[in-house]
């Protein structure tokens, strides 16, 4: 076997990257999960590497690799976007949907956060729909026990019918569970039965009479499953992928065709077009997900607590909003600005010190006062003033914000200001780019 | 009689659950996405200090909404 782009790669549909494995024998793994659940800390500490990415959207809407190996196997770890689902609702969702279904990985691994796992079963469930073959790591299992979360591990396991396993993503040693399920995982015979979302009737009832149809066309390389309710609502981008997957001769096919407008006919008679086909899933979807950790998960005070209540209450009322905002923002100023005043007084004496110096050097060897006006009076000068006025208002000012920011405060300032900042056509989180 | 209430027409303490949604494309999906489907409880907590928008705590997350796009989803009030 010669190493063909099939033996040792293979394309990462839209992103344009090539899986480049080190060795034929290694397995490719889809890092998938929810934005901010520590997806790249996970990635990081697997695979060595020293990966940034951003949260705004269209950041990282290309797939990261990376290399981990254990004792049995060695893995291309693949880092695909943060997504909330994989209805390929934007750029980001179409390229993580597109990498699982269509990118062949041999696993995928799903990166939950512990602190709001319900809401990241969504993700879990639509992967378990494409692949049998995933890992559901659930992070910051410290932050989950802080805020008296528990969470069973081994009963989610088996309503899911996949490995589930708990990390602290910025402890290394906490991902060998995760290594040791995901060994498991690619090894050969390993059959997961992955818990399988039930949907209404109707849909259950469609679903029944085309999947035959659809899996005797598209052979075993997808799930003819989540074929079939795509194919009952397919968007643009998969019907380009399942024409470069299968080959375009699938779409067209004259017994598929009329088995969908079957299909699709059965569907309009009971009342269900396009938007209520999608209520209907994303319901069933958030209805599985709610049902899997009931009993799984407990919580020692619900989510939102008194002392919550009391303290949005002051920040947001009526009477106190405004007032408790401005004083807040005064303060952070007023820190900011007295407070930089120390720093650039010292720093600007030092930098200004060294101009003296300069001077004397530049003197020392005769050189002409053209160059000295240029190089000492003029570029060392701007760039001193520039440092000693403008670092340390910075130094104090962003990580004041970072504070209020981590404390939660500035989504009540988006909510405060929403109103006057939508009568000038804008929403209150623009507030704070002001 | 319940048929036509909607999210802006609970007070603060009081509760619901979500009967329809009846707003369309990207607005339909986001609520979606957030987990008011059908028979979704939510609690208005309170209005923000120009009266709107309001904040609700849907699935153990508070998150506001506008009147504009409450008066989209329908509730049966508890």
């Amino acid at each position: 076997m010669g190493l063909t782009n099939s033996s040792i790669g293979i394309k990462a549909v839209d992103s344009g990257l090539i899986i480049q494995k080190q060795t034929p024998s290694d397995k490719v793994i889809a890092l998938a999960g929810n934005p901010n659940v520590g997806k790249s800390t996970v990635f990081n500490a697997l695979t060595g590497m020293n990966q940034h990415t951003g949260n705004w959207p269209g950041k990282t809407v290309s797939n990261a690799q990376g290399y981990c190996r254990t004792k049995k196997q060695s893995y291309v770890m693949v880092d695909i976007p943060g997504t909330y689902s994989l209805m390929a609702h934007s750029a980001e969702e179409e390229v993580a949907r597109n990498f699982i279904c269509f990118g062949a990985p041999d696993a995928v691994v799903v990166v939950c956060d512990a602190t709001c796992l319900e809401r990241n079963l969504n993700l879990v469930l639509q992967t378990l729909e494409i692949s049998s073959k995933v890992v559901v790591c659930v992070n910051l299992m410290d932050e989950a026990a802080r805020k008296n979360i528990r969470i069973d591990l081994p009963l989610l396991a088996k309503r899911l019918g996949v490995p589930v396993v708990g990390a602290v993503a910025r402890k290394k040693n906490t991902l060998s569970g995760l290594l040791n399920s995901l060994d498991g995982t690619v090894g050969a015979g390993s059959q997961a039965v992955p818990l399988s979302v039930h949907y209404p009737e109707i849909i259950e009832a469609v679903i029944s009479e085309l999947q035959p149809v659809v899996r005797r066309k598209s052979g075993e390389q997808l799930n003819s499953r989540w074929l079939c309710l795509k194919l009952l609502d397919p968007d643009e981008s998969l019907i380009q992928e399942i024409n470069a997957y299968l080959g375009e001769e699938f779409l067209q096919d004259v017994e598929l065709n009329q088995a969908i407008s079957r299909a699709k006919e059965t569907l309009a008679q009971q009342g269900v077009d396009s938007d209520r086909f999608k209520d209907l899933i994303v319901s069933a979807l958030v209805k599985t997900a709610e049902s899997v950790c009931e009993g799984a998960i407990t919580y020692e005070h619900h989510g939102y607590d008194a002392s919550d209540r009391r303290l949005d209450r002051i920040l947001t009322s009526k009477l106190t909003g405004y007032p408790v905002m401005l004083a807040l923002l005064a303060l952070v100023f007023w820190l900011t600005i007295t407070g930089a005043n120390y720093p650039s007084q010292l720093i600007s004496a030092g930098l200004f010190r060294v101009q003296d110096r300069l001077t004397d050097l530049f003197r020392f060897f005769h050189a002409p006062d053209w160059l000295h006006g240029m190089l000492v009076l003029g570029v060392y000068r701007v760039v001193a003033w520039v440092v000693s006025v403008m670092l340390p208002p910075m130094a104090i000012f962003f990580p004041l914000f970072t504070l209020l920011e981590d404390a939660g405060y500035l989504p009540r300032v988006a909510y405060n200001l929403d109103k006057p900042f939508k009568r000038c056509c804008a929403c209150g989180k623009q507030a704070l780019c002001m | 009689m319940n048929q036509q209430i909607c999210l802006n027409d609970i007070r603060p303490g009081q509760h619901a659950t979500v009967r329809a949604l009846r707003s369309t494309g990207s607005m339909r999906r986001r609520l979606l996405d957030i987990g008011l489907v059908e028979d979704t409880d939510v609690e208005c907590l309170g209005r923000s200090p120009g009266g709107d928008p309001t904040a609700f705590l849907i699935r153990g997350a508070v998150i506001a909404i506008r009147s504009e796009d409450c008066k989209n989803i329908l509730i049966r009030a508890l």
